[in-house]
């Protein structure tokens, strides 16, 4: 809001509104570079100059991760809502209400199967837009399918995880979703199903704390913060200024937690390699370039 | 000298008008005045009854971090013999905030795990106030597979808020320590049992208390994130925890209604701090009723067990 909003008519400033939508241009948060939207969507939501990896939503996600973006949405179970009748500043079933019609998704997990690079999978989208992608109950109880899919199709698991952590909202069966997940990641383990983590921005709490921790292979996006406490918490329990790069990506793989850190473009061929080298599968056909692992 | 809660102020003032009188009762004796004691004991005693009977979230959360409640330490010096503690995660380093290790419960070797936050300055310090860094989550893994190998049970003693969240704690993998924690505790071939002595906060608990049995003394609370953490999240407000104790459901009444946990131990009148040997026996008796029940299970059973039991909750509400 400028002065001139305030001096023009209502109808006029909400036309002008109408004209040119907020999102249309795109400011990289690090670099300030205004990007297109258009662009950035065809960019997969990075950003082409920086490099700043940005939100992408589960759909596209998914697009840009299966052969031709072809695959299959599996569902999701429904769960018990609300079952501490919650409400903070809101009622939680309102809250849940808004999301669901913002996102038109249940919850904030997605789950999907289809081919990667000639590769069954079955893989899940955690959705940081659909309440800070929090695990409470729905996500826990998706999280169990998914991986219970993978199981009885015998397929690798792929997990994208972006999370603040738990759902409060939910209380401690939010905090129950730790083991309960941690259970089915057990389950794959002794099937030996390649469990393959992708940690996206941000991933922390206790998300980290269990099955985004718990991967065979943990593949983190370019600049992800990925940590377990936040960093206001931590600055005031120390009262110091963080590190630079403290949680970032690049600086957990300097600490040993994450093998690699992967432009959003290459994931696709990177998890394919993974899936064959893990599963001991004839390499995928070779029309499908991959790129050299840095 | 007994340390009072704000709410504890009723009977806070007759207790101290009792020990008055107590003292003018024993410079000389007096009928009249042991008379007026023996009402007041019984008026102090009704006060202290109503009030614990009725006790709010938040109030259970002060009587849970009571400075004068029995920790840790209080517990195994109570009903461990030989306690022999175990230091180091053989990776980096050891941490005091989680004590570990071997010693004969009643007549079997057990394991025993736990956060303590220490009774005075130099030894809460020492303990970093039990609040755990990834060392001492790896020294809990590395107990409970030594004593999966040796069939020992594994006996949890959960007493933090949180886990310790430090620069060096995020930077040695704090997350990864607490998830390989709770998967430790899920493959246990060996029966495992949880009590939650004060607080049990967050992923720092959970990390050690994925159990067969997870019992909750009666004034303990167990939750997502301290109500002060809950409160700044939810209301951007820390000082809203109150509300954020209160709504989010804390209690062992509670959580016992949910299936959360499987029992709760009950404290004496007026909470555990009041009669430290009389919690530490209720304790004592209910982990040894609890691992005589599971006693007999099998390695796959116990797994099984504790797996049918975690993927059931909250799946029937």
């Amino acid at each position: 809001m400028n002065w001139i909003s305030n001096v023009m008519p209502p109808r006029i400033r909400s036309f002008l509104r109408r004209d040119t939508p907020e999102n249309l241009w795109i400011k990289c948060p690090d670099s300030g570079e205004l990007v297109f939207h258009k662009d950035l969507e065809a960019n997969l939501f990075v950003i082409p100059g920086s490099g700043y990896h940005m939100y992408i939503a589960p759909k596209a996600r998914l697009d840009a991760l299966f052969d031709g973006g072809v695959y299959e949405l599996l569902p999701t179970p429904e769960v018990p809502l609300d079952p501490l009748k919650f409400r903070d500043v809101k009622r939680y079933t309102d809250r849940i209400k808004e999301y669901r019609q913002k996102t038109g998704a249940a919850d904030t997990i997605k789950l999907a199967t289809g081919k990667l690079q000639g590769f069954d999978v079955v893989a899940a989208v955690q959705d940081f837009g659909f309440l800070g992608g929090s695990l409470g109950m729905a996500a826990g109880e998706a999280i169990i399918t998914g991986m219970q899919q993978a199981l009885d199709r015998q397929v690798p698991f792929i997990i994208f995880t972006a999370s603040g952590g738990a759902r409060m909202q939910e209380g401690m069966f939010s905090l129950m979703q730790m083991p309960r997940t941690t259970l089915m990641v057990q389950a794959l383990r002794e099937a030996k199903i390649p469990y393959l983590v992708v940690l996206t921005h941000p991933t922390t709490g206790g998300v980290t704390a269990s099955y985004a921790m718990l991967g065979d292979i943990h593949i983190a996006e370019p600049g992800a913060v990925i940590g377990f406490a936040g960093a206001r918490v931590i600055e005031q329990t120390i009262h110091e200024h963080l590190p630079e790069g403290f949680q970032r990506a690049e600086y957990l793989q300097a600490h040993g937690m994450v093998d690699m850190v992967v432009r959003r473009h290459d994931l696709p061929s990177v998890l394919a390699r993974l899936c064959a080298l893990l599963t001991g599968a004839p390499r995928p056909s070779p029309v499908l370039a991959l790129p050299a692992i840095a | 000298m007994r340390s009072y809660l704000d709410f504890e102020k009723p009977v806070a003032e007759l207790e101290a008008k009792i020990e008055e009188l107590r003292t003018l009762n024993a410079q000389g004796d007096m009928p009249a005045i042991g008379e007026e004691l023996s009402k007041l004991e019984a008026k102090a005693e009704k006060a202290l009854s109503d009030l614990y009977a009725g006790l709010t979230p938040w109030q259970k959360t002060q009587v849970a971090r009571h400075p004068q409640r029995p920790h840790f330490v209080d517990y195994v010096q109570g009903f461990i013999s030989d306690f022999t503690p175990l230091a180091g995660d053989r990776k980096f380093g050891d941490d005091n905030a989680i004590i570990g290790g071997f010693g004969w419960f009643e007549d079997q070797p057990i394991c025993v795990i736990g956060q303590e936050k220490g009774s005075d300055t130099e030894s809460r310090i020492r303990h970093n106030f039990g609040l755990a860094r990834p060392e001492g989550y790896r020294k809990a893994v590395r107990l409970m597979e030594l004593a999966d190998r040796f069939g020992m049970p594994v006996l949890s003693l959960v007493d933090t808020a949180g886990a310790f969240p430090g620069v060096d704690a995020e930077e040695r993998g704090q997350a990864e320590a607490i998830a390989r924690g709770t998967e430790a505790c899920l493959a246990l071939g060996v029966p495992n049992v949880a009590v939650i002595l004060g607080e049990g906060g967050s992923g720092g608990a959970i990390a050690i208390a994925a159990a067969n049995r997870v019992l909750m003394l009666e004034n303990a609370i167990y939750t997502v994130a301290s109500p002060e953490a809950s409160a700044s999240i939810l209301w951007r407000d820390a000082g809203r925890a109150q509300d954020a104790a209160t709504n989010m459901k804390i209690t062992a009444q509670d959580l016992l209604k949910f299936g959360i946990i499987d029992a709760i131990i009950g404290e004496p009148l007026g909470g555990a701090h009041r009669d430290c040997a009389a919690t530490i026996a209720a304790v004592k008796g209910a982990v040894s009723e609890a691992l005589a029940a599971l006693r007999d299970y099998t390695p796959d059973e116990a797994r099984r067990a504790r797996r049918e039991k975690f993927l059931a909750m909250g799946r029937k509400l």
